[in-house]
C-alpha cells in the first residue's frame, strides 16, 4: 500500500445498539481504497450491523462514519452489496437477467434511465456481468430454479453491474461448498484489482488466503493487522479453550491461518470443526 | 348463452355492464399482480372494507358514493402503510381495526340515510347492471391513473415488491413507492367495487393474478394474463347471471374460483408429470 494511499471507508468510535442491546463498540477502522478487507469474528460479534453502518441502512448511535469521503446514505450508489440471506421469496415470478437488472437502479441521468423498462445497453451489461461471474446460461431462469452456489453467483452480479467502487459481502459463501467457495473468492481475487472489497466471514482460515488484511469483531475490534494471525488473537477472539489447527502445505510452509473450533458453547461460535477441514491451502 | 349474446345487442344497460366489466379487468392486470407477489392480499382487504365508511359518508351528505369511496380508500392506504413504515410492526392490527371500523362508521352512515338501504347490498356485492355511462368515464380516468403509475415506475415497483433492502440501497426512495402502490390498490379496490362491489373485490384482484401466476414465470406476463383472465370472468359472468336473473358479482367470483381451482389442480399435475419425465430419462440413461 503505497503512503498516498485514500481511505474509502473511514470510521471513527462509531457505537450501535438494537433497542438496549450493544452490539458495536467504540469502532473504528479505515479501509484504502484496492484493500481486500476480510472481516471476521464470532456469531453475534457485530459484523453484519458494522456493513449495515456502511451501508447506510443503520446509524450509528455514537461515532461517525464516512464512505467514498460522503455520508454512507450519498455514498450508496457507489456501493455493491451481496447480502448473506436474500431477502426476496424464492418463488418470486421474476428471471436472473431482471434480478441482476436491478443493480442497475439509481445509474445515469435523464428521464429514460429512471421511467419505463430498462434500455437495451442496460440489458447487455447485464448479460455481461453474468458471464463474468460465470453464470451466464443462467440469464433466463427463473430465480427459484437456482441452486446456492448459482445464486450467489446471481447476487454477485446485481452487485457489480452497479459498477460500484466498493464491493461489500456479508457471508457470501455461508450456503455452498467448499470448491463453490474457492472460485468464489478467485473471481473477488480478480475483482480485486480493479475494486476495494470488504467480506464478513467466520471463517478466519478460509479467508487468510485472499484477502489483504484481516479484522477481527466481537462487539469491539480486536485487531486489524496484516501479520498471520496467531493463537493467541483467535483466543482473544473466541474466548477460552479454542483449539488451532495447522496447515502444512506443499512448500513446507506452516500457516497458522486456519480456524478453530471452540470447545464451549459460550461464545457460540461457527467455524467447521476440524474433521471436515482438510481442503484449504 | 345465446340469450345474453341476443340481449347485449339490443340493450345498452348490458353494454355498459360489458365495459365496467373490461375497465375492472384493467386493473386486476395491473395491480392484481402486485398484491400476489408482494403478499398484501389482507391489506388490500382491509383497504376495500373501510371503503364502506367513505361511501356510506358520501351518500349521507348528498355526494358521489365513489367519490367518497376514493377518498376512504386512499386515506386508509396511506394509515396502513404509515403504521407499517413507522413502527415495522403491527400492520395486521392497523389493518384488522381500519377493516371493522370502515364497516361500522358506514353502516352508520346508511343506516341513517333515508332510502338507501337498499344501496348497501350494491355496495357491499356490487350491482354491475346500474353503471351509469358517468361512472363508466370515471372508472376510465382510473384505469388511466394506474396504467400511467406502473408504466413510468415499473422498474421501481417490481424493485420494491421483489427486494427492498437492495431497491433502497441502489438509492430508489422505497417508502415512497410502496406507498404509491399501496394508493394504486386503493384505486383499483374503487375500479372493482362497482363490479363485483367491496366484500368481494379482493376475489377479483387476486385470483386472476394468481391463476396466471401458475402459469407464467414473469410479473409482466402475470400483468397480461390477468388482465385477459378478468375481462373473460367479468363478460363471464355477466353472461352466465343473465338468463336466470342471479347476481353478477357473486356469479364472477365464483367463476374465477373455479377456474382457480381447476388451475391449481392442472398445474400441479404438470408439475409432477414433469418429474416424472425428468427421472424416467434418467433412469433410462
Amino acid at each position: 500500500m503505497s503512503t498516498v494511499a485514500t481511505a474509502v471507508i473511514e470510521i471513527e468510535q462509531a457505537s450501535f445498539a438494537y433497542g438496549g442491546i450493544p452490539v458495536l463498540e467504540d469502532v473504528s477502522l479505515r479501509v484504502e481504497a484496492g484493500e481486500f478487507l476480510g472481516l471476521v469474528g464470532p456469531n453475534a460479534g457485530g459484523k453484519s450491523t458494522l456493513l449495515k453502518l456502511v451501508l447506510g441502512l443503520l446509524r450509528p448511535q455514537q461515532g461517525r462514519i464516512s464512505v467514498l469521503g460522503r455520508s454512507p446514505k450519498q455514498a450508496r450508489r457507489h456501493l455493491g452489496y451481496v447480502p448473506q440471506y436474500p431477502a426476496f421469496p424464492r418463488d418470486f415470478p421474476i428471471q436472473v437477467l431482471d434480478v441482476v437488472l436491478m443493480g442497475r437502479l439509481g445509474l445515469g441521468r435523464g428521464l429514460s434511465s429512471r421511467f419505463g423498462a430498462w434500455r437495451q445497453r442496460d440489458r447487455e451489461i447485464a448479460r455481461q456481468t453474468l458471464i463474468e461471474v460465470e453464470a451466464g446460461e443462467l440469464a433466463a431462469q427463473p430465480i427459484g430454479a437456482l441452486s446456492g452456489g448459482q445464486l450467489q453467483r446471481v447476487l454477485l452480479a446485481r452487485a457489480l453491474v452497479g459498477e460500484p467502487e466498493i464491493l461489500i459481502l456479508d457471508e457470501p459463501t455461508a450456503n455452498i461448498d467448499h470448491r463453490l467457495e474457492g472460485e468464489i473468492f478467485e473471481l473477488l481475487a480478480q475483482l480485486n484489482k480493479q475494486l476495494t472489497i470488504v467480506v464478513v466471514s467466520h471463517d478466519i482460515g478460509f479467508i487468510s488466503s485472499y484477502v489483504s488484511r484481516v479484522a477481527c469483531l466481537n462487539r469491539t475490534l480486536i485487531c486489524h493487522r496484516t501479520e498471520a494471525i496467531d493463537g493467541n488473537l483467535i483466543n482473544e477472539l473466541y474466548g477460552e479453550r479454542v483449539r488451532l489447527i495447522n496447515h502444512h502445505h506443499g512448500d513446507a510452509q506452516t500457516d497458522l491461518s486456519a480456524a478453530a473450533a471452540a470447545d464451549s458453547k459460550e461464545p457460540q461460535t461457527s467455524l467447521h470443526p476440524p474433521q471436515e477441514h482438510p481442503v484449504h491451502g | 348463452m345465446a340469450e345474453f349474446f341476443t340481449a347485449l345487442l339490443e340493450h345498452s344497460f348490458l353494454q355498459q355492464a360489458l365495459i365496467a366489466g373490461l375497465l375492472a379487468s384493467i386493473g386486476c392486470g395491473l395491480i392484481g399482480p402486485f398484491v400476489v407477489v408482494k403478499r398484501i392480499t389482507f391489506l388490500a382487504g382491509g383497504i376495500a372494507h373501510s371503503v364502506l365508511a367513505g361511501m356510506g359518508a358520501a351518500v349521507f351528505y348528498g355526494f358521489d358514493p365513489l367519490s367518497g369511496a376514493l377518498a376512504a380508500a386512499v386515506v386508509a392506504a396511506l394509515l396502513i402503510g404509515w403504521v407499517r413504515l413507522r413502527w415495522r410492526t403491527g400492520e395486521d392490527t392497523a389493518i384488522g381495526a381500519l377493516w371493522a371500523i370502515g364497516m361500522a362508521v358506514g353502516i352508520l352512515f346508511v343506516s341513517q340515510t333515508p332510502g338507501y338501504a337498499t344501496d348497501l347490498m350494491s355496495f357491499l356485492f356490487g350491482n354491475i347492471l346500474l353503471v351509469p355511462t358517468r361512472e363508466l368515464w370515471f372508472m376510465a380516468v382510473l384505469d388511466f391513473v394506474l396504467f400511467v403509475s406502473v408504466a413510468l415506475f415499473y422498474r421501481q415497483f417490481v424493485a420494491v415488491a421483489f427486494d427492498e433492502e437492495f431497491a433502497r440501497l441502489r438509492a430508489v426512495p422505497v417508502d415512497l413507492f410502496y406507498l404509491l402502490l399501496l394508493v394504486l390498490v386503493a384505486v383499483t379496490v374503487v375500479l372493482m367495487i362497482q363490479v363485483v362491489g367491496l366484500i368481494l373485490v379482493i376475489a377479483l384482484l387476486t385470483l386472476p393474478a394468481a391463476t396466471a401466476g401458475q402459469w407464467t414465470g414473469t410479473l409482466a406476463g402475470m400483468m397480461m394474463g390477468a388482465t385477459l383472465l378478468g375481462a373473460l370472468l367479468t363478460t363471464g359472468g355477466l353472461a352466465l347471471s343473465y338468463a336466470p336473473d342471479i347476481p353478477t358479482g357473486p356469479t364472477i367470483i365464483l367463476l374465477a374460483g373455479a377456474l382457480y381451482l381447476l388451475s391449481a389442480i392442472s398445474a400441479g399435475l404438470r408439475a409432477k408429470r414433469r418429474a416424472e419425465k425428468a427421472v424416467r430419462s434418467i433412469t433410462r440413461g
